[in-house]
């Protein structure tokens, strides 16, 4: 098969499969997740395919695999749409097609397939688990299937579809598509569990906070499509096109048109990616079930965010003003982030935080113009993260079989309810230390050092002493909130029965955990510097290479330095063993000294976002729209407009029609009436008299005649 | 065969009267047969439409299909139909509603035999404004339209029907009485109400006209028919007669009235007012697109301060025609460039689609009001278990009313949003303002509806969607996805149209 045509294929399978699920298998379970995990194992095959024809293809930069149709007739044009894979896009294909896959698998296990269905069981809410009764008459609770299980591969399936959308689109309208299409699928799968009020509550903030964002970066796709008349990268990015652009000036701040736009599209992204001021909506969106923490909020909606800002990187770099921002708000977020989670207690809400904070760092790393550093950190992100996402879930989903095993009412995703995991789920341990790890980027070994040393050397060789210093700042704190974490879950003795009887995951579980981890490691292999000491140049830094040569003119390696790499070994490791050291000892919240209001409650954002945005929102639109425009001024003066036309109404009858017309009517009628009486009289009925009469009338009448007309 | 084919606007015009009368006569006590005469006959226009459109050549200006008659010698008006890409789309989009909004109808069991002939007389109603080619005949069936409406919300409406119906009949004709005057004087200056023959003599008469100058009465006969289709429309601040009686109409009746009666409107800026008015359309553009904005944004304000899910919805349609509207004004601002073609497209997209999506809001919020004899969103909460296939449907229609990408609603509102931008920018980016609330108040309706702790009250005594409804649901999807996915088919059509005409 061609590869275009492959490449227009890709993003079908789990379409189809959200179709075939919605509309005839979701009354069963089995085939419904057959459906899901073969329509995700075919999109990876085919993503496989197109990434190895790739890597085949010797300036794939310059010619990638592109194909248009037209879709919309606009006057005499017709707009296009269309795929290309190019090497930025292959690689994101690459980190997608992998983590879906794992993803899916792991839900069957996560949704606990195969388990009884339960007691009290309702959709719309958790599995609580189901009492079975063993051969030795012993009865036990045991965690019970998902009553929407169905439900949730369709989901997925159409998340799945908008993220291949995404990475294949050749244009901004289809890569909004499926950027909308994810949001929803988004919205769909945090409120999940609808009947939980806190999760409907997260779905809505999850979904209009990212729409605040979204909206900018329509206008940001109507300007750069009225300025340019296209929107296909390829086109976007002639030189003639981005000159034009970024000489010509707008009034806002001073930007150009190049500028503008890419503030307007990035603003978008900062909804997406979840970066302050906009950050608000991801840790509440762990109210989901923990695969799509792991698949949206970690793997790749939130990821899609960086990728469009990288993918618009030759637009937005036109205008320092705005590469500016974007850099501040990347490095801000980082460190705002981290900050809040060394204070977090919920398993999930530390990664949330933690995803927040690296994707400012790619986000930084974009504003200095280290392209090919960002990308490198996406990807490698992209497995680290969701690895940890899944490996939490796995610690949450074994806690969870502990409480219903022992009746105990403990929170199973609060850290210090667990304890001493280490001996009950080993492969759950190894992974997730091993993503941990990754994630504090421990040296040499793991992924998550090379594409976090990369950030750091590019912002040290290009100058950007602010964002350096920053960004070693927050990596020293996640370095200490990722000990933290391990420490306390995994380490010391169970502080609770549950953690006690935690038990390993089933395989669908497990498995995917190790593939993530082999990726972890061994992803950042591919990106060693040329001229690191020691193993530079024994493997080519092929990443560079490759993903470099999508932009026309492929960014130079950065020159070797101690100091960023000394940074980067100080705080990495420096933060490892404060969040050990620290740890080890604590056993509940009150001996923990971090445990501080001001971040234990995100410095207030919520409390403030609520008292300045929602309560006015609602406000403006009820009373102030409904009651007092609508109701109060407009159809008041149509009130008053009708009861003047009444008012006008009855006047003209009291005082016009009733005196006047009808008392000339009624004198006319009474006039008329009395002269009949007093005629009466001679209406006598005789009809001598009548006969009288009318001789007295002729004569009258022939004496007239003759006086007049013949006298 | 021979007859249609000559006849074939005419038949579709009129066949609906014709089974109106022929329903007149059969027994008023046998429901089942009203109701499938009055179905089977309001397909048939439909089916002719099919058969119209497949006929329609599109790379031809001008009208098609024209008919002619001696209606009215002696101040010479003719009835002259005929369509265009325009009117094409508006013709389909309301023999389409019809029979749905009928079938819709199906649970009404008080005088049936009144009720559907009302409907058949709307139809034809409707469909006489959009053909006409004649400013007399195009008035006489804008007011034609109005009288079964008035009698479906005042006979068959919910509580407060009276005040509604008052308020709409009585706000309409207002807003009529300018038009009349307007296309008098025209009538009377040309001696003439042919509408192609005006678009060439009208915009181009200079000199004086009552003692005043031509630029001065042309002024005040483009506010007189501004007026009249912005109270239609309804543009803010006309917009109130509408939330009332959307509420109050019967569910059949919220849906032609949202589907198609709006749209009468924003035609009657895109037949009359841009053609025959270029210059002064040009002038006032800008009050116009200001108009439009605040539709957007008080109509998406206004939906989300509600607590009546029929009202919220009802709003929901002065945030959506602000759109249409906005890409009117921006149009009108700079005709003849590629932005304004594009402007124009959006607008018309979105009066097809908003005649879709809104009809289908309309119609799943009745199939809720007649389990639950309530329309109050704090009463409802968690039916997602109890009505699942509902709660899906439900959420499909919400997302096309959002605007959601890949289904029609965004694609419309996408190239109102990019003709616009260019020509008035400051207005464009202020109406993303109503964009966002747009998805603060669809969220609201599905939260308080199928989200949440199950209200223990409507266990047991609410059942999911039957397949009479699915039936009257299934196509509005199939459409709202297909023009998502796929619009060129009816983009076309609107796109030559739009190219000629301006």
């Amino acid at each position: 098969m061609a590869t275009e045509t492959l490449i227009w294929l890709l993003p079908l399978p789990p379409l189809l499969a959200f179709f075939l699920i919605v509309l005839f298998t979701r009354k069963n379970k089995a085939l419904s997740h057959t459906v899901a995990v073969s329509a995700a194992f075919l999109s990876w095959l085919g993503g496989m395919i197109v990434f190895i024809r790739a890597l085949g293809v010797e300036h794939l930069g310059q010619e990638p695999f592109h194909s248009t149709i037209n879709w919309l007739p606009t006057g005499d044009t017709w707009f296009k749409l269309g795929v290309m894979i190019d090497p930025l896009s292959a690689i994101v294909l690459f980190f997608v097609a992998w983590t879906v896959l794992m993803i899916f698998l792991y839900s069957v296990g996560y949704h606990n397939f195969g388990q009884p269905k339960g007691d009290h069981d309702r959709p719309g809410l958790p599995p609580h688990g189901a009492t079975v009764t063993d051969e030795h008459g012993h009865s036990h609770t045991v965690p019970s299937v998902e009553p929407m299980y169905s439900r949730f591969f369709a989901f997925i399936g159409l998340f799945a579809f908008g993220m291949y959308l995404l990475v294949v689109s050749d244009n901004l309208f289809t890569l909004f598509a499926g950027w909308e299409i994810m949001g929803l699928c988004s919205y769909l799968l945090i409120g999940f569990w609808y009947a939980k009020p806190s999760a409907r509550d997260a779905a809505i903030k999850a979904f209009m906070t990212t729409r605040v964002g979204d909206v900018f970066m329509l206008l940001g796709i109507a300007f750069l499509y009225s300025a340019t008349g296209t929107l296909t990268f390829t086109e976007i990015f002639q030189p003639e096109v981005l000159h034009a652009l970024a000489t010509t000036q707008t009034p806002v701040l001073g930007l150009s048109a190049a500028g503008l736009i890419g503030l307007l599209l990035f603003i978008g992204t900062v909804g997406k990616s979840a970066q302050w001021p906009l950050h608000v909506w991801l840790p509440d969106a762990m109210e989901g079930p923990t695969p799509v923490s792991a698949m949206i909020h970690a793997a790749t909606m939130v990821s899609a965010g960086v990728y469009a800002v990288i993918r618009m990187f030759p637009l937005t770099s036109q205008d320092p003003n705005t590469m500016a921002i974007i850099a501040f708000i990347g490095a801000f977020t980082a460190l705002f982030a981290a900050s809040i989670a060394v204070a977090q207690n919920d398993i999930k809400r530390v990664l949330a935080y933690s995803t927040i904070s690296q994707l400012g760092y790619m986000i930084a790393a974009i504003g200095i113009g280290a392209y090919v550093a960002a990308a490198f950190h996406l990807v490698t992100h992209a497995f680290f993260k969701a690895l940890l996402f899944l490996g939490s879930g796995s610690v949450i989903h074994g806690m969870e079989h502990g409480v219903l095993h022992t009746g105990e009412h403990v929170d199973p995703q609060d850290m210090f309810n667990m304890g001493g995991l280490k001996d009950k789920m080993p492969i759950t341990f190894w992974t997730f230390l091993i993503g941990g790890f990754a994630l504090s980027g421990f040296p040499i070994v793991t992924a998550g050092f090379w594409s976090k040393d990369e950030i750091f050397a590019d912002a040290f060789a290009h100058g950007y002493t602010g964002v350096f210093i920053t960004l070693a700042l927050a990596a020293f704190m996640t370095a200490f909130y990722t000990m933290r974490q391990i420490t306390l879950t995994f380490f010391g003795e169970p502080r609770t029965a549950a953690a006690e009887h935690a038990s390993e995951t089933p395989w669908t579980m497990t498995v995917p955990l190790m593939v993530l981890s082999v990726f972890a490691i061994g992803f950042g292999w591919v990106g060693i510097p040329e001229h690191f000491p020691g193993l530079g140049g024994i493997l080519p830094n092929w990443f560079h290479e490759f993903v470099g040569s999508t932009l026309a003119e492929p960014p130079a390696a950065v020159e070797f330095s101690w100091i960023p790499l000394m940074t980067s070994l100080t705080v990495a490791l420096g933060g490892l063993y404060a969040g050990w050291a620290v740890y080890r000892n604590v056993k509940s919240p009150q001996e923990d000294w971090l445990q501080i209001h001001w971040l234990q409650n995100k410095w207030y954002f919520d409390e403030a976002y609520n008292f300045l945005f929602v309560k006015p929102a609602y406000w403006i639109a009820d009373t102030f729209t409904y009651k007092w425009m609508d109701r109060g001024l407009i159809d008041g003066i149509l009130h008053a407009v009708g009861n003047i036309a009444g008012k006008i109404g009855h006047a003209l009858r009291t005082y016009f029609d009733v005196p006047v017309i009808n008392g000339a009517g009624d004198a006319l009628a009474d006039g008329t009436r009395k002269l009949g009486i007093s005629m009466r009289v001679i209406q006598t009925g005789r009809i001598q008299q009548y006969m009288v009469s009318s001789l007295a009338v002729i004569i009258i009448v022939g004496a007239v005649l003759y006086y007049f007309f013949i006298a | 065969m021979e007859f249609i084919n000559t006849h074939l606007l005419s038949t579709i015009l009129f066949f609906p009267v014709l089974a109106a009368l022929v329903m007149a006569f059969l027994p008023k006590d046998e429901h089942k047969l009203l109701r499938w005469t009055a179905f089977l006959a309001s397909l048939v226009p439909f089916i002719l439409t099919l058969v119209l459109w497949s006929r329609f050549d599109p790379n031809v200006a001008g009208f098609q299909f024209e008919e002619q008659y001696v209606w009215y010698e002696a101040i010479h008006s003719t009835f002259h139909i005929g369509v265009d890409g325009l009117s094409l789309t508006m013709v389909l989009l309301t023999t389409l509603l019809t029979p749905l909004a009928i079938l819709a109808s199906f649970t009404v069991v008080d005088r049936v035999r009144l009720y559907m002939i009302l409907f058949l007389l709307l139809e034809t109603g409707m469909l006489g404004v959009f053909m006409a080619l004649d400013l007399l005949i195009f008035f006489v069936f804008w007011e034609i339209g109005l009288v079964p409406m008035y009698f479906l919300i005042n006979q068959w409406g919910s509580k407060n029907r009276n005040y509604a119906s008052l308020k709409f009949m009585i706000y309409t004709m207002a807003g009529s009485l300018g038009l009349l005057l307007a296309i008098q004087m025209l009538g009377v200056l040309f001696q003439t109400y042919d509408l192609p023959a005006l678009y060439q003599l009208w915009p181009n008469f200079e000199g004086t006209l009552m003692g005043l100058p031509a630029a001065t009465v042309k002024t005040v006969a483009f506010w007189a028919f501004v007026i009249a289709f912005a109270i239609k429309v309804p543009v803010w601040p006309f917009h109130t007669w509408l939330p009332d009686a959307h509420t109050e109409a019967p569910t059949a009746g919220s849906m032609l009235l949202a589907g198609v009666l709006l749209k009468l409107g924003a035609y009657g800026f895109l037949r009359l007012v841009l053609p025959l008015y270029p210059a002064e359309s040009e002038r006032f553009a800008g009050a116009l697109a200001f108009l439009a904005v605040m539709a957007i944004i008080f109509g998406a304000f206004g939906s989300y301060g509600q607590d009546d899910f029929k009202r919220l919805v009802a709003y929901s349609s002065i945030n959506h025609m602000g759109f249409v509207l906005l890409g009117i004004a921006a149009a009108a601002k700079a005709i003849g460039t590629v932005d304004a073609t594009i402007a124009l497209n959006g607008a018309v997209l979105q009066m097809f689609n908003h005649g879709l999506s809104a009809a289908g809001m309309f119609f799943l919020v009745g199939v809720i009001y007649e389990r639950a004899h309530t329309r109050d969103l704090n009463a409802f909460g968690g039916l997602f278990p109890l009505m699942p296939v509902y709660g899906g449907i439900l959420i499909f229609t919400s997302m096309a009313s959002l605007g959601l990408p890949g289904l029609n609603g965004f694609v419309s509102e996408f190239l109102v949003v990019r003709g616009s931008w260019p020509i008035f920018t400051g207005y464009t980016a202020a109406a993303m303002l109503g964009l966002l609330f747009t998805g603060a108040y669809i969220l609201k309706g599905i939260k308080k509806v199928l989200h949440g702790p199950l209200n223990e009250r409507w266990v047991g005594h609410l059942t999911d969607i039957n397949v009479r409804e699915l039936l009257v649901i299934a196509p509005l999807m199939v459409l709202i996805l297909s023009i998502g996915v796929w619009p060129a088919w009816i983009m076309d059509v609107i796109n030559k149209a739009m190219t000629m005409l301006y």
